[in-house]
């Protein structure tokens, strides 16, 4: 089982904090949003575009990174802490 | 979430005093001979709208090790002696503290650049999001202001 976790503007397109998701074989980010996009097509296309940074276990995650049992995976858009 | 100024990097719903985490920085080593300090606010408008709220919100564990990333490279790359990381989550209001970067040296100079590096990077890395409250409602702030 992974850990999907949304965080501030996500959580409203993915109308979830958090949800988990069971995986027989590690899976590519690609193949993890097409799941995604099956119940949630709206945050599926925002991954598949790009438009979202994704961590895996707290570091960030490249297209080829490659998401086994277990593992947390957190979908973060653009940060926007601190102050000028 | 600690409040207290024994950690140097530190995410928390309280409000800090820059004078104690300024003083808990001075004790670090008597060959302290800088120290610049970052301070971030609330400020009341952004772009053109007035705010009445802020609510901040993070990544916890994840946000932590990417501010103790910054404290570890800017100490290597800058020569620094330290540096210290707070920032604040949850409603903040107008004109409150919002994050301090208090970065030590030997002299001035290379606290000043590690200081604005660090401030940022943590906004680069570092995920926590902004939430400002309007008159025409709430909206998330996904760029870097």
């Amino acid at each position: 089982m992974i850990t999907l976790k949304y965080f501030a503007s996500l959580r409203d397109i993915a109308e979830k904090e958090e949800d988990s998701l069971d995986i027989e074989n590690p899976i590519t980010i690609d193949q993890l949003s097409d799941i995604i996009s099956k119940t949630t097509p709206k945050m599926g296309a925002i991954i598949r575009e790009k438009k979202v940074m994704i961590s895996v276990n707290e570091e960030m995650a490249s297209a080829d990174t490659i998401i086994h049992d277990g593992d947390e995976v957190a979908f973060l858009p653009p940060f926007s802490g601190g102050a000028k | 979430m600690s409040t207290t100024t024994d950690s140097k990097i530190r995410i928390q719903l309280e409000d800090f005093s820059v004078t104690d985490e300024i003083e808990a920085m001075k004790k670090v080593s008597r060959n302290i001979g800088g120290i610049t300090t970052f301070l971030g606010t609330g400020r009341e408008m952004s772009k053109g709208e007035s705010i009445t709220k802020l609510n901040f919100e993070h990544y916890p564990k994840m946000a932590e090790k990417k501010m103790e990333e910054i404290r570890v490279q800017s100490i290597k790359d800058f020569g620094i002696i330290d540096m210290s990381i707070i920032h604040r989550i949850g409603p903040i209001d107008i004109g409150e503290n919002i994050v301090l970067i208090v970065a030590v040296g030997e002299h001035r100079a290379e606290t000043f650049k590690a200081c604005e590096w660090a401030i940022a990077e943590l906004k680069r890395t570092t995920p926590i999001w902004k939430r400002e409250t309007t008159s025409t409602g709430e909206v998330w702030v996904q760029d870097t202001p």
